[in-house]
C-alpha cells in the first residue's frame, strides 16, 4: 500500500501581502531581506538593531515626520513611495536643514500585490538617492483586508541645520518678496484626474520631487533667506495664511503673476476649485528681502524644479493679529485670500 | 483660457464700469438671483467698483441654502439606515439639519458618497444590489434635468434599488414672492443665465410686465455681470421694464426644449418650503405619480416631524434682499464657514460664505 505524506507545507512565496508578513516571523524577515534591504541598503540600516545609532556633526538638528495615505497609490508623475520620501525631505529642507536620515513605517493591507510594494520601494530608493538621504530604520505592519486602503507610509527624518541659519515662518518681514518655485496646483489636479470617479482626463503630472539640493544651494549663496515653506495640503493660500499669522504681517499676492498652468485652470474652473487651495508636492515658497530676489531667481531657475521660479507677491506691513493674505485682482482691487474651511479634497498625499 | 479670459478682461470691465457710471443718476437696487452670480460678485469685488448709489441685493438662488431643514433631516435619517447608501453633492455635507449634518453622521459610520454627477450613483446601485441607493437630488431648473436623466437611465438599466430624494426649486415663483412683499426694495432683476438656458424667458415676460420691473438674463463672469447690470440700469433710467437677454451666447429665447420636455414628463409643480423663507406656492418640483416609486420619500415613507427648530440665522431676510450679511450680529463671529449657523454660510454659492471669504 502506498502511503502519501501530504504534510501541509505553508506557502511562503505568495505574490500578495499576507497577515503573516507582519507577524514578526519568517515571512516578515523574508519581506525585509528580499524587498526592503536590497533597495535601501546602507551601513546604518544594516546595523540590524532596534534603532539606528549614528554620530552627529556641528549645528542644530531638524526633525520632521509625515504620513502618506494618497489615493490612488500610483499616479502620473509619481507614487506614494517617492511622495513619502520627498515629503519629509522637503519639510526638513524648509527648516533650512540638510536632510540626512529617514525612517520608514509601512502599514500594509492584507492582499496587496507584492509587485506593487516592489515598485513603490524602488521609487523610494530612487527618490532617496536623488535627495542624498539614507533610510536607516523601518517598520512593517500588516492589517486585515479592509482595515486600511492598500498601504499607508510614514516617514520621519533628521537633518542638520548649518550654524547661522534661521529659517522660520515668523521671520517674514515687510520688504520681503514671495518667490514661488514653479507652477501651481499640479499635484492636486493630477490626483483628482487619476481618480476614476471624476471621469476627466488631463496630461498633467504630479510635481512631486525633492527640493533640498536647490534649497541648499540657495542658502549657501544667499545667506539671508527668511522663510521656506512647501505649500502642500491647503495650497499656497493655506501656507501663506500660516506665515501671515505667525509673523503678524500682511501678504499681498499679484493675481497676474501666479504661475497657474492652463490645464490646472481649466480643471479648477470645471470643478469649482481655486488653484490657490490645491496641493503641491514639489513646490517651495521662498521669502527673502527684495534686494536678494535678483540673485535668487536665476539660481533657482538653474534647477529643473525651479525652472519657472517667479515672484508672486510681497510682505506688506506688520498687522499683528489682523494679518491677512490679500490678492490684487486683475481689476486692481484687493480681495482676501482666506484659509480653507473644511476639506477640499481628501487623501491627496 | 478661451470662453473665460475674454469675459474677465480688465479692459472690458473698465469700459462697462465707465458706461454704468455715466448711466446712473439716482439710487437703484438690483437683485441677482443666482448664488453663482453672488459668488462671482464677491470674488471679483464688483460691488465696490460700482457707483455708490447702485446697490446689489443677493437673492435666494442657492439650492444648498434653501433646502429645508426637514429634507436634510430626511437625508440624515436615510443615511443612518444600514441598508442605505446616500449619494450627495459635496456641498450638502456640512449643511446643518435640525441636530447634525451629513459629515458628522458619515464619521459615525453612515455610508455616504460624495459625487459630482448623479449618473455616478447608478454605478453605486449596480455594484451594491443589496443596498438602496438614495441620491440627494437638489437644485433649480438647471440641475433638475440632470437628475431626471439619471433616473431615466436607472429605469432603463432596471435598477430597482435607486431612488431620489428631491429638493427641487423653480425661480419665477421666488421672484414673485420677493416682489409681492410690501417691503421689497428691488428695482430690477438679473435672472440666472443657466436657469434661463433651460426654461427660456417666457415666464419672465409676464413677471416683468405685471410688476413693471426690468429683468435681464445675465451670465456669471465679471464682464457678463457688469453687462447685465448695465442693461438693467439703462432700462431703469429709461423707465422701461422688459425682459432682455444679456447672455445670448448661452441662452436661446426658448430655452432647452429637450430638457423642458423631460421635466414636464417626469415632474409636476408643488408647494415648496424654502429654508429661511417659508413655503412658496408652486415653487417646487416633485416626481409625477407614474414616477413616484422612485421617490425616496415614498419608498421610505418619510414623514415630517414636529420639531421645527428656531434658528438665529437671518438667512431668509438676507435672501429676500431685506437684510445684508453684515446686518447679522453673528456674521463672522459665532457664524463662520467652519461653524455655520445657517446654510448661506456653508455653500460656496451662499451669500454669507461669499462675503466671508472675499471681504
Amino acid at each position: 500500500m502506498d502511503i502519501h505524506l501530504n504534510c501541509p507545507i505553508p506557502f511562503t512565496d505568495s505574490d500578495r501581502v499576507l497577515l503573516a508578513h507582519g507577524g514578526g516571523g519568517r515571512m516578515t524577515h523574508q519581506l525585509i531581506s528580499q524587498v526592503f534591504y536590497p533597495a535601501f541598503r546602507n551601513p546604518l540600516l544594516e546595523q540590524d538593531h532596534d534603532g539606528c545609532v549614528f554620530p552627529i556633526e556641528e549645528g542644530q538638528l531638524a526633525y520632521s515626520t509625515d504620513s502618506f495615505v494618497v489615493d490612488p497609490i500610483f499616479f502620473p508623475g509619481g507614487d506614494i513611495g517617492d511622495l513619502a520620501i520627498n515629503g519629509t525631505v522637503n519639510d526638513l529642507a524648509c527648516c533650512g536643514a540638510r536632510p540626512l536620515f529617514l525612517t520608514v513605517g509601512f502599514i500594509l493591507e492584507e492582499g496587496l500585490p507584492l509587485a506593487d510594494i516592489q515598485r513603490i520601494v524602488q521609487s523610494m530608493k530612487r527618490a532617496a538617492e536623488r535627495a542624498g538621504v539614507q533610510i536607516v530604520a523601518g517598520d512593517t505592519k500588516v492589517v486585515e483586508r479592509g482595515k486600511c486602503d492598500k498601504l499607508f507610509i510614514n516617514t520621519s527624518g533628521i537633518g542638520i541645520v548649518p550654524p547661522g541659519i534661521r529659517i522660520a515662518p515668523d521671520q517674514a518681514t515687510p520688504g520681503d518678496v514671495v518667490i514661488c518655485s514653479g507652477p501651481i496646483g499640479l499635484h492636486g489636479i493630477t490626483i483628482l484626474s487619476a481618480r476614476e470617479s471624476l471621469g476627466f482626463e488631463t496630461d498633467l503630472k504630479s510635481d512631486t520631487t525633492s527640493l533640498n539640493i536647490m534649497i541648499s544651494e540657495l542658502l549657501h549663496t544667499i545667506g539671508e533667506v527668511h522663510v521656506l515653506r512647501d505649500p502642500t495640503r491647503g495650497g499656497i493660500s493655506g501656507t501663506l495664511n500660516e506665515i501671515a499669522q505667525d509673523a503678524g504681517v500682511d501678504i499681498l499676492l499679484d493675481e497676474d503673476a501666479l504661475p497657474i498652468p492652463e490645464a490646472v485652470r481649466a480643471a479648477s474652473e470645471m470643478l469649482g476649485l481655486d488653484p490657490l487651495y490645491i496641493a503641491n508636492e514639489g513646490l517651495v515658497l521662498v521669502i527673502l528681502p527684495e534686494s536678494h530676489a535678483e540673485q535668487a531667481l536665476p539660481l533657482m531657475r538653474g534647477f529643473e524644479e525651479g525652472r519657472q521660479a517667479t515672484v508672486i507677491g510681497r510682505i506688506a506691513k506688520q498687522s499683528g493679529e489682523q494679518a491677512r493674505v490679500k490678492m490684487k485682482t486683475l481689476y486692481g482691487n484687493y480681495r482676501i485670500i482666506d484659509m480653507l474651511s473644511g476639506e477640499q479634497l481628501p487623501r491627496i498625499c | 483660457m478661451r470662453f473665460v479670459d475674454e469675459y474677465r478682461s480688465n479692459e472690458k470691465v473698465q469700459t462697462l464700469l465707465e458706461a454704468i457710471r455715466k448711466k446712473v443718476t439716482r439710487p437703484w437696487y438690483i437683485m441677482e438671483i443666482c448664488g453663482g452670480q453672488t459668488h462671482a460678485i464677491a470674488r471679483y469685488r464688483l460691488e465696490e467698483m460700482l457707483p455708490s448709489n447702485l446697490h446689489l441685493l443677493h437673492g435666494p438662488g442657492c439650492p444648498v441654502c434653501v433646502t429645508p431643514v426637514e429634507t436634510i433631516d430626511y437625508a440624515l435619517k436615510l443615511a443612518t439606515q444600514p441598508n442605505v447608501i446616500l449619494a450627495s453633492f459635496g456641498d450638502m455635507m456640512r449643511v446643518p439639519g435640525s441636530k447634525e449634518d451629513l459629515l458628522s453622521v458619515k464619521a459615525k459610520g453612515a455610508d455616504i458618497h460624495m459625487l459630482y454627477t448623479p449618473l455616478d450613483a447608478l454605478s453605486l446601485a449596480e455594484k451594491n444590489p443589496n443596498k438602496e441607493i438614495v441620491f440627494f437630488a437638489i437644485g433649480f431648473e438647471t440641475t433638475a434635468p440632470v437628475h431626471l436623466i439619471a433616473l431615466k437611465e436607472a429605469i432603463r438599466r432596471g435598477l430597482p434599488n435607486f431612488s431620489i430624494l428631491t429638493s427641487l426649486f423653480t425661480v419665477p415663483p421666488a421672484i414673485e414672492a420677493i416682489l409681492s412683499n410690501q417691503e421689497s426694495k428691488v428695482d430690477g432683476f438679473l435672472t440666472a443665465g443657466h436657469v434661463c438656458a433651460v426654461t427660456g424667458n417666457k415666464t419672465y415676460h409676464r413677471l416683468a410686465a405685471h410688476y413693471k420691473i426690468p429683468m435681464v438674463v445675465t451670465g456669471f463672469e465679471p464682464v457678463d455681470l457688469l453687462y447685465g447690470i448695465y442693461r438693467c440700469v439703462s432700462q431703469l433710467e429709461a423707465g422701461s421694464y422688459e425682459v432682455e437677454n444679456a447672455y445670448k451666447r448661452a441662452v436661446p429665447e426658448q430655452g432647452n426644449a429637450a430638457a423642458r420636455q423631460l421635466m414636464d414628463e417626469m415632474l409636476e409643480p408643488c408647494d415648496q418650503d424654502w429654508r429661511g423663507i417659508g413655503i412658496i406656492p408652486s415653487s417646487g418640483l416633485q416626481l409625477r405619480a407614474e414616477y413616484k416609486r422612485y421617490s425616496s420619500r415614498m419608498r421610505f415613507q418619510l414623514r415630517p416631524e414636529e420639531n421645527r427648530i428656531v434658528s438665529e440665522c437671518l438667512a431668509g431676510l438676507i435672501m429676500r434682499g431685506l437684510k445684508h450679511p453684515s446686518d447679522c450680529p453673528h456674521f463672522g463671529k459665532a457664524c463662520h464657514p467652519t461653524h455655520p449657523l445657517g446654510a448661506p454660510m456653508v455653500s460656496s454659492e451662499g451669500v454669507c460664505s461669499a462675503y466671508y471669504r472675499y471681504k
